[in-house]
């Protein structure tokens, strides 16, 4: 059952996306989030998510993967949106019924919470769709790597990180194996109610952490005996260098930004918008 | 009541992309009281089909009745497992209790058996794996050596009583003692409790020594069924999979090559060194 679960949602092809410095795109990631928070009008998203769809264009991807990284939203996203409806009471009021109201405000703040989510989500999602997890790891910490100076272990993190990750599928056979042993020793995993089924949880979970402790010995020593000392003085075998496309990616990004900040500057379509909708409503 | 197998099948992720074949077609019947050794390379499915014999998996197609019990029934399942003592390669997946004593009783509680009842199996269950009570059964079973962490692993399924005892490579990674010590504790057992017992392994020396029947597996279908003379004998072909026959099976191959008449059926030392007999102490000259 847990086999099914893929981790990290890396999609093997090749693109101007993949073939970009995994430093760059963590810091175009940055400013596109810095484009979506600057975000204050709602026409604007329109043009972020033609953007976004630009982006999916570049990194060859296929649009249902991107879309299948909402999965995890779609109970958090109509709680968001409904929350805001009801909750925000600011503007004229568009129905009212007993104790429930809807405010323009509460529309127009509901369907920005919403768009805001999904241009994130969307985004950090291509970035992991098109950067493997390790490639990933390396890039932070080169990026992190200045902050030596103030004792910032930026190796021993990503290490960290690196580790944690190539383990977690062995971890997960794991676990369903300890099932398999328990559930053969007529362990009832599933009726009860909650602090049953919490306990019933412990024969499988002790085994797991004091393999997993037995497991992490064996690999430091494993490493110590491969002579690993920290990061100091070690070269890698892929050295990362930025390249034309990078500078291009940051420049398209940077001017993303500026293009954001202009149009709202200089062209306030809502009101226009919403004054449009309930004229016509009128 | 026996455990039969019909036109077994089982894919893994059926009808994904990467959809497997572990099993196919495999037809087969588990006699009370019958010990039988399981054969096959990594990747044949021998341990796909133990855990359908509890019904840890479910075949994607056909059917596995345990006793008469369905094991496609997830009610009839519960009884039939009950029924299926299973342990697996390694004890460091099942133990967790804070005693050996503690741990070894998992099984029987879960079986909601009486508390007198649970003590005195516990106890049968200590004696049958060669734990010395006064010893281990305070102990803390992360700080018993392999060969005994393997013993309480076994003491914990003996202890339910299963009419069927499945047991994966249980002699994995022991040495040749050790090897022995479990051979005879499942002989042992066997005797005492009058289970059946179906044991994976890829030396054939250890199912040689007990097995009554003898299934090789290969790629999922089954290659050999029968009684171990009749498998072993097919040392040749079993040498070209890659499975190494019993030693004296090899040996008395490689005697008969050199003109030693020798009977096909040779898989034990003790039929080897029967059969060696009538060439007393003239046979360097042959």
């Amino acid at each position: 059952m847990f086999k099914d679960i893929t981790l990290g949602q890396y999609f093997p092809t090749d693109s101007f996306a993949h073939r970009l410095d995994p430093r760059t795109k963590l810091l175009i990631l940055i400013m596109y989030i810095a484009a979506v928070f600057l975000v204050k009008e709602l026409w604007v998203f329109a043009v972020l998510i033609a953007f976004m769809f630009f982006m999916t264009a570049m990194s060859n991807v296929p649009v249902s993967y991107v879309m299948r990284s909402l999965k995890p939203l779609r109970i958090l996203l109509p709680i968001m949106f409904l929350l805001n409806l009801f909750m925000i009471s600011t503007g004229d009021v568009l129905v009212s019924w007993k104790f429930i109201k809807i405010t323009t405000g509460g529309l127009k703040q509901a369907v920005f919470i919403v768009l805001r989510l999904f241009a994130l989500v969307c985004g950090a999602s291509l970035l992991t769709l098109t950067t493997t997890p390790i490639s990933l790891t390396e890039g932070l910490e080169k990026i992190l790597s200045p902050l030596k100076v103030i004792k910032f272990p930026a190796h021993e993190l990503a290490m960290m990180m690196t580790i944690a990750l190539r383990f977690i599928p062995t971890l997960m056979e794991e676990a369903e194996k300890i099932m398999k042993a328990q559930l053969a020793r007529g362990a009832d995993l599933e009726s009860g109610n909650l602090v049953k089924r919490a306990k019933a949880m412990l024969p499988i979970l002790i085994p797991l952490f004091v393999n997993s402790f037995r497991r992490a010995e064996e690999l430091a020593l494993a490493m110590e005996s491969r002579c690993y000392h920290g990061g100091e003085g070690r070269t890698r075998l892929r050295v990362l260098r930025f390249g034309w496309r990078d500078l291009i990616a940051v420049l398209v990004f940077a001017s993303l930004i500026v293009l954001v900040i202009l149009l709202q500057k200089y062209l306030p379509l809502d009101d226009k918008l919403f004054a449009l909708i309930s004229g016509a409503k009128a | 009541m026996p455990i039969v197998i019909e036109k077994l099948t089982y894919k893994y992720q059926s009808g994904s992309v990467n959809e497997f074949t572990a099993l196919k077609d495999i037809d087969l019947t588990i006699q009370d009281g019958e010990f039988l050794g399981v054969i096959g390379h990594t990747g044949s499915g021998k341990s796909t089909l133990i855990q359908q014999l509890n019904g840890l998996m479910q075949p994607t197609s056909g059917k596995v009745t345990v006793d008469g019990f369905d094991m496609n029934d997830k009610k009839q399942r519960m009884k039939g497992r009950a029924l299926v003592g299973m342990v697996f390669q390694y004890p460091d997946h099942q133990l967790f209790d804070e005693t050996v004593y503690k741990d070894i009783s998992f099984g029987p509680r879960n079986m909601k058996l009486p508390e007198d009842e649970i003590d005195r199996r516990v106890r049968e269950a200590m004696r049958l794996v060669g734990l010395d009570e006064d010893e281990f059964a305070e102990k803390s079973p992360f700080e018993l050596s392999g060969g005994e962490k393997r013993r309480t692993a076994l003491a914990g399924i003996i202890a339910m009583y299963p009419k069927y005892l499945v047991l994966d490579e249980p002699m994995a990674g022991l040495d040749p003692a050790g090897r022995r010590a479990v051979s005879d504790m499942i002989n042992g057992f066997r005797k005492k409790l009058g289970c059946s017992v179906v044991m994976v392994s890829h030396s054939m020396d250890d199912i040689a020594r007990c097995a009554d029947k003898v299934i090789v597996l290969r790629g999922g279908e089954i290659f050999k069924y029968g009684a171990p003379s009749e498998v072993f004998c097919h040392a040749e072909e079993l040498n070209e999979m890659g499975l190494e026959p019993p030693f004296a099976a090899r040996l008395a191959a490689e005697l008969r090559k050199k003109g030693f008449a020798l009977p096909q059926s040779i898989y034990t030392n003790e039929a080897l060194a029967e059969a060696l007999k009538p060439y007393g102490k003239g046979w360097r000259n042959v």
